[in-house]
Parts: structure tokens; C-alpha cells; sequence
């Protein structure tokens, strides 16, 4: 919480959505753990005062922490997600976000550059021809998203390792942030072992053909070591960095690592 | 006064039996909160992605939204793996599990389930289970593995790859979690139900006698 980015200067992202919620409808998504335990159950199990959740939060996010450690530790590198057929892919391969496909960042791909920030040699910004032109590799991978549901998809792309490398970003730093063009600035910090991890891929295909809107074009990233919602789309730029920056759904208590 | 003395030694003398050790009874009401709070929990997950054509109601949710809901479910899963674990250490160790549930005969697993429904089952002696118990209590705990082995797998489906190979598949795994959680609360409903009929089951479960 040291450091947050602000989408109008001087105004907390969190705090602006906590108002935003208050005036909307019951929409379990959007629902704060602050607002949540709200079971008035648990008050007659434990004989705790839960009301006042604030400390039942605290000990929940200090263990979603422990959490984190536990899944670095487990985290083997070179433990690759399984891989499929092509005949186990999942048609159609869902569209999922916290808004309708009618609100997708709609990208002119002659107007979109990747940024490029942070610890890294070169900070030159990419066009999508340029990046076009990278080596790239196809996976059949399953995506998990954090509600439960699984699909299996095909991606193609280049190895965001290959892509660090060339840029020469320390691959000593934490973090690989992502920023993207979704609305209310959606958001990701990525873990560099997971970033470096053989296939963890700056995505540019979906089934072969150019990655569709619904599915982030022109550039998502593909993590299949990582719940879906640690898969950014529509992404404008990455930052390597050693500062844990947050993210748009890490920031509302979803566990940060996530890992699978 | 020197017979009230004697008494009392014949009191202390004569401790009454202890029917469910300390340990039996710590490691049953923690995982009994654990149990429930996995479970309200669960529920809260399940409902952001439902398996089947229905929800459980909010009201019986835990976390309030499903952000809520998994950082309560992976706080409690901790609770649940280290006691369940020190169990089933300590169930083998000690021997209980092999003097209290051993053996399962269906004959007599038969021959129990029929006096219970014609409610001649008794209860007499709380330190010996019978064939009803026996499997009811063996099954649960063989659910209660399975449930944490195919939720570790879940969470963790790349680098636990082989406990989901265990089942099958991703999605599989899911469906084996969500049954075993409706075994678990079907076998709360009737163990609640029968301690409350056996009153004195449910003292020796807290004070031990």
C-alpha cells in the first residue's frame, strides 16, 4: 500500500471504488472483504464480535501473505503446465471481464505502442510490427479462472523471457507490472520467476488468427502457471521493477500470487 | 468422618472411564469449526461459478463476495490440513482408529443398520462403536482426505499436477471436491442429529466422560 498508482492524481483507486460501490447495486463481484464477512453465523460460532471486521480482515490478509510465500516456495520453474490437443479446446472460448464485451478496449493497432519501463537497457517502445516479427510459439493450455471454470485455449506468441532478455531487463528485480487499456486501468504485477517461467508468453494469436478484441488485442499476456485473472489483456505497458506496485483485482483481496 | 474419608479414596479410586481422550476431543471441535468455515466458505466459491442449476443463499456464505470468500477458504484450509494431519498421525499411532473402527464386517454393518431403523441400536457402552459408526466415522475420514486431496489439487493443478491426474482432470477434480463436501454435510446432519438424541455422546465429546 506504500506506493499506488493513481488514475487522477491524488485519488486512491481503492477508495474511489469503495464510494463508486456504495451507490451501486447488490453486485457480488464488486463486493470489499470490508463490507463481507458478514455472517452473522460465524458471530454465534466463535462468539467474536465479526461486526466489526476490520480485524478479522487484517488476519486474512496477513495470511493470504503467508499464502504468497507458501507459493514461491512450492513454485517449480520448470514445472510446465499441462499441454492439450487441438481437439480439446474449449469452442468458444469464453469471454470473461468485469464488463460486457461492448466495453472492451476497442485498440487501432496503428495507434498502439508497447511501453516499456522501468529496470530494463532499453526502454524503446514497441510497435505491433515490430513485435510481430519476434520468434513465436504456439500452446494449448488450460485457463483457470479464479470463480472455479476451466477452458482450454490455443495461444500464440513470444516467450516473455525472450522478450526480457532482448530487452535487457534485470531479471534480478521482483516484479513485471502490467498496465492495460481496460476500463478503470486494470492492472497486474506478475512474479519474475513466473514471468520467466519456459511458457509464460506475450500472446499475439488466439486459435492461429490475430487475437481477437474479446480476448485482448493486440497483446495479452499468457501465464498458464497463474489464475486467469493474472492474465492481462489489452496490456500497454510493462514495467520490470523491485516495488510491489498492486493490481486491479490483487488490490480488492484476490490472493497476489495466485499461482497454479 | 473416617468413613467419609474412605469414600472419597474409593471416588479417586474409581475415576469414571474416560471415553474420549483429550486429544480426540481438542483436534474434534477444531476441526469442527474448520469444517464449517471451509464449507461457508466453499459455498461463497461455489456460487461465482455454479457446478449445477442452482446457488447456495447468501445468508449461508461466508466473505461476502468471492474475493471474501477464497481468503477465508485458504485461511481455514490450514486449520483444517495441520489438524486433520496431527489426527490421522496420532489416530494411527495410539492405535485408536484400529481398536475403534476395526473390524468393518458387512454382516454386522447389516445387522446394526437394521436395529437402528427399527430403533433398537443401543447405546450402552459409548467407549465401543457399532457397525453403523463404525463405517460412518472410517468413511468420513477417507472423504475428509479425498476432499483436501482433490482441493490441494486445485489450487495447485501444474505444480500438484499429479493429484489432479488423481482424478482425472481439472474439472473433474472440481466435481470430486463439491461431493465430498455434500458427504460431508450429509454426515454432519445426521452425526448433530444423534448426538443430540445420545445427550451423553456429546458430554464425553466435550468433557471427556
Amino acid at each position: 500500500m506504500a506506493k499506488r498508482s493513481f488514475l487522477i492524481p491524488g485519488v486512491d483507486k481503492r477508495l474511489l471504488i469503495k464510494d463508486a460501490i456504495k451507490t451501486m447495486p447488490d453486485f457480488t463481484r464488486r463486493r470489499f472483504i470490508a463490507g463481507g464477512a458478514s455472517l452473522g453465523a460465524l458471530t454465534l460460532l466463535t462468539g467474536c464480535d465479526v461486526v466489526d471486521s476490520s480485524s478479522a480482515d487484517t488476519l486474512l490478509a496477513q495470511v493470504s501473505k503467508f499464502n504468497d510465500a507458501v507459493q514461491a516456495f512450492i513454485f517449480n520453474p520448470d514445472a510446465l503446465a499441462p499441454t492439450f490437443p487441438e481437439s480439446a479446446i474449449t469452442k468458444p472460448f469464453p469471454f470473461n471481464a468485469y464488463y460486457d464485451l461492448d466495453d472492451a478496449p476497442d485498440i487501432a493497432a496503428a495507434d498502439w505502442k508497447l511501453e516499456v519501463r522501468g529496470l530494463v537497457d532499453n526502454k524503446k517502445s514497441w510497435t505491433l510490427d515490430e513485435l510481430y516479427k519476434l520468434p513465436q510459439v504456439n500452446q494449448i493450455t488450460r485457463h483457470i479462472c479464479v470463480e472455479g471454470w476451466s477452458a482450454i485455449g490455443s495461444w500464440t506468441g513470444t516467450p516473455l523471457r525472450d522478450f526480457l532478455k532482448l530487452i535487457g531487463a534485470d531479471t534480478r528485480a521482483k516484479y513485471v507490472w502490467f498496465q492495460c487499456a481496460d476500463k478503470d486501468g486494470y492492472n497486474s504485477p506478475l512474479d519474475m520467476r513466473s514471468a520467466l517461467h519456459p511458457q509464460t508468453q506475450m500472446t499475439f494469436k488466439y486459435a492461429n488468427e490475430i487475437l481477437p478484441r474479446a480476448y485482448g488485442f493486440p497483446m495479452k499476456i499468457r501465464v498458464p502457471t497463474k489464475l486467469g485473472f493474472k492474465n492481462p489483456k489489452y496490456v500497454v505497458s510493462m514495467e520490470v521493477t523491485n516495488e510491489y506496485k498492486g493490481g486491479y483485482w490483487e488490490d480488492q483481496g484476490y490472493n497476489s500470487f495466485s499461482g497454479s | 468422618m473416617s468413613s467419609l474419608t474412605v469414600t472419597d479414596e474409593q471416588v479417586s479410586a474409581t475415576p469414571a472411564k474416560v471415553i474420549q481422550p483429550a486429544w480426540v476431543r481438542v483436534m474434534h471441535w477444531i476441526n469442527a469449526l474448520a469444517m464449517i468455515l471451509m464449507i461457508l466458505s466453499g459455498w461463497q466459491i461455489y456460487n461465482a461459478s455454479p457446478l449445477f442449476g442452482f446457488s447456495f443463499p447468501r445468508e449461508y456464505t461466508l466473505g461476502g463476495w468471492l474475493g471474501g470468500g477464497l481468503l477465508w477458504h485458504f485461511a481455514a484450509m490450514w486449520l483444517l490440513m495441520v489438524n486433520g494431519l496431527a489426527y490421522l498421525i496420532t489416530g494411527f499411532a495410539t492405535g485408536r482408529f484400529r481398536k475403534k473402527l476395526l473390524p468393518i464386517t458387512p454382516s454386522g454393518v447389516l445387522h446394526d443398520v437394521r436395529a437402528a431403523l427399527t430403533f433398537k441400536l443401543g447405546h450402552d457402552d459409548l467407549t465401543v462403536y457399532n457397525y453403523v459408526q463404525r463405517l460412518l466415522y472410517a468413511g468420513i475420514i477417507a472423504v475428509g482426505v479425498l476432499i483436501v486431496l482433490s482441493g490441494l489439487g486445485m489450487w495447485k493443478p501444474v505444480q500438484f499436477y499429479y493429484l489432479v491426474m488423481l482424478f482425472g482432470d481439472y474439472p473433474t477434480a472440481r466435481y470430486v471436491h463439491f461431493f465430498c463436501m455434500a458427504a460431508i454435510c450429509a454426515f454432519l446432519v445426521i452425526h448433530v442429529l444423534l448426538a443430540l438424541l445420545v445427550p451423553k455422546s456429546l458430554r464425553a465429546m466435550i468433557i471427556g466422560r
